[in-house]
């Protein structure tokens, strides 16, 4: 087990732009720069040698993507330049989908066999799937500007994106009460398992009533799309996958560290109340968990 | 299950009928919020009145997170949860008691901003088969979502700004169906509206699976 | 590249994600390390 630890944030200049910040928190690999844990503790972070793996490939696929986003590819006939904003706008908006989809499923199984880790996966999947979604809205709005002449066009995906921000963060301020973590995640775990239904009622109703009006659809990109323009679009999957798959990993380490740190705190302060018992106040009681 | 439904549905509109919380409160804040919508709409112009299905559904949704709040709360008292677990009622049958309840409250204050609408808005009343049903649809729908999210928030300090905010993405699509049949209904072609009527149908169906599954955890919970 | 039309808007679009991304995973990864030295080694299923 190498106790190695993150270079830390990168210096200088980003070189490209999506490179940049998956670098410097990418590289758990590599750099033994900084401190060490003291001996016997283990890694101090949620680092391993799958995410080291994952976190290189993820970089190494965001700059081809760079490179066949930016440079390679031509631009649209029709879109100009403003098409390669779809690289990145189109996985983004699947990997949304499939956090949510993780979030359902693991929603679903921790209220069937109540295990902590399918609790945790389903905080995870609706985070990473938020921070996706916001690429989505950011993405799609700048495609829309130079396009349509609005930041904001009623498009479908848009539109659905929007009000599916809308229900993950209420899914997440569900997650953050502070109440009793058993009464929480039930709860939490009931609105997460109607996640993909709400999803999927929402975007069938949106797209209809968007169809109504013969509205500026957000580049459904051109199924014909061929030759580099294709490799971009890939190469974007490609890359945001490996990104999602990382985020996910570490995210789901996190979540599983806080269920342990909160045992962690409880077992202490049962202690200490014991401690103080033992040390024979008459008036106190030691009432066990 | 239905014995125990009407036993809850009975007993949360017995509660109302003696607050009478409904009719003071939610129902003049429904016409209230007609009347914002003229101040903030030009009443001359035609916007009020091309809007008028629109703003109709949204202060349905906003008076129905009234009276879904106000029917979670009468669960939340001391006892009264341990209480229902205790006696043995179905928790579905509980589930769709409290549904039916805000259903009856929702169907009073639809009819009522009906009129309202025609009287404040001057709207014309007409393709009515397809305006009934729905109505039908649409509160079955928010009262089963509304009765499920309700209980979802029940008994948290933070339950007033946590329900719109789950509740309100979850009920887009009946405002988007709700709308768009009474659009249809009022602009005189019908047969646009009932396919949008069918989908408020089928939310209303999921969401009564859903709720009524949903509800027996959520009672045994804290 | 400085030929591209609309530059600003792949710029803002291209760079703003790579902040969203970014700044996540900085979260994620700083919470990890401060989660980290709160819960004992056993506890842990990775190396």
């Amino acid at each position: 087990m190498t106790a190695t630890t993150p270079a830390g944030p990168p210096s200088g200049p980003p070189p490209t732009a999506p490179a940049a910040g998956a670098a410097g928190a990418a590289s758990t690999a590599g750099g033994d720069a900084g401190r060490r844990p003291p001996a016997g503790a283990g890694p101090a972070h949620t680092g391993s040698a799958a995410t080291r793996v994952i976190g290189w490939l993820a970089l190494a696929s965001l700059a081809l993507l760079v490179l066949y986003g930016l440079i390679i590819s031509p631009a649209d006939r029709e879109m100009d330049d403003v098409v390669r904003l779809m690289y990145v706008h189109v996985p983004s908006a699947t990997y949304l989908y499939l956090g949510c989809f993780l979030t359902t499923l693991a929603s679903g199984m921790w209220l069937w066999k109540r295990t902590p880790g399918w609790d945790a996966l389903a905080e995870t999947g609706a985070e990473v799937a938020l921070v996706f979604a916001f690429v989505t809205l950011l993405t799609g709005s700048l495609w829309g500007r130079p396009t349509w002449g609005t930041y904001w066009t009623w498009d479908a995906r848009l539109t659905t994106t929007a009000v599916l921000t809308a229900l993950l963060a209420g899914y997440l301020a569900l997650r953050r009460l502070d109440v009793d973590p058993d009464a929480r995640s039930t709860r939490a775990a009931v609105v997460g398992l109607l996640l993909v239904p709400n999803v999927v009622i929402v975007n069938r109703s949106v797209e209809w009533w968007r169809s109504l009006h013969q509205s500026a659809t957000l580049a459904r990109i051109d199924p014909t799309i061929e030759g580099d323009m294709l490799v971009a679009l890939m190469v974007g999957f490609l890359a945001l996958g490996l990104v999602f798959a990382w985020l996910t990993i570490h995210r789901f380490r996190v979540a599983w560290l806080e269920q342990q740190a909160d045992r962690v705190d409880l077992d202490a302060a049962l202690a200490a109340r014991r401690a103080e018992a033992a040390d024979g106040d008459p008036h106190e009681k030691v009432t066990p968990a | 299950m239905w014995r125990d439904a009407t036993l809850v549905a009975g007993r949360d509109l017995r509660v109302e009928a003696r607050s009478r919380v409904t009719v003071n409160q939610v129902a003049p804040f429904a016409l209230l919020v007609l009347i914002l919508f003229a101040f903030a709409l030009d009443p001359e112009g035609p916007v009020l009145e091309r809007a008028t299905p629109g703003l109709y559904w949204v202060t349905v949704l906003f008076s129905a997170l009234l009276a879904i709040a106000r029917s979670a709360k009468l669960d939340e008292a001391d006892g009264v949860r341990d209480a229902l677990r205790l006696s043995a009622l179905d928790p579905a049958g509980v589930f769709a008691g409290k549904a039916l309840a805000v259903a009856a409250e929702l169907v009073a204050l639809e009819l009522l901003l009906g009129a309202g609408v025609v009287v404040l808005y001057g709207a014309d009343p007409a393709g009515v088969g397809l305006l009934v049903a729905t109505c039908a649809a649409a509160t079955a729908a928010v009262a089963t979502a509304g009765t499920l999210y309700g209980a979802l928030v029940s008994g948290l300090r933070v339950r007033e700004t946590l329900l719109p905010l789950l509740l309100l993405p979850v009920l887009a699509p009946v405002l988007i169906g709700a709308t768009r049949a009474f659009d249809a209904a009022l602009g005189g072609v019908p047969a646009d509206g009932w396919p949008w009527c069918g989908l408020l149908a089928a939310f209303a169906v999921l969401y009564s699976v859903a709720g009524a599954l949903a509800y027996g955890t959520l009672l045994e919970g804290s | 590249m400085i030929a591209l039309t609309h530059a600003g808007y792949l710029a803002a679009g291209w760079l703003g994600t790579a902040a969203l991304v970014g700044g996540y995973a900085l979260v994620v990864l700083r919470r990890g390390r401060r989660l980290s030295r709160h819960v004992p080694t056993e506890e842990r299923r990775w190396s």
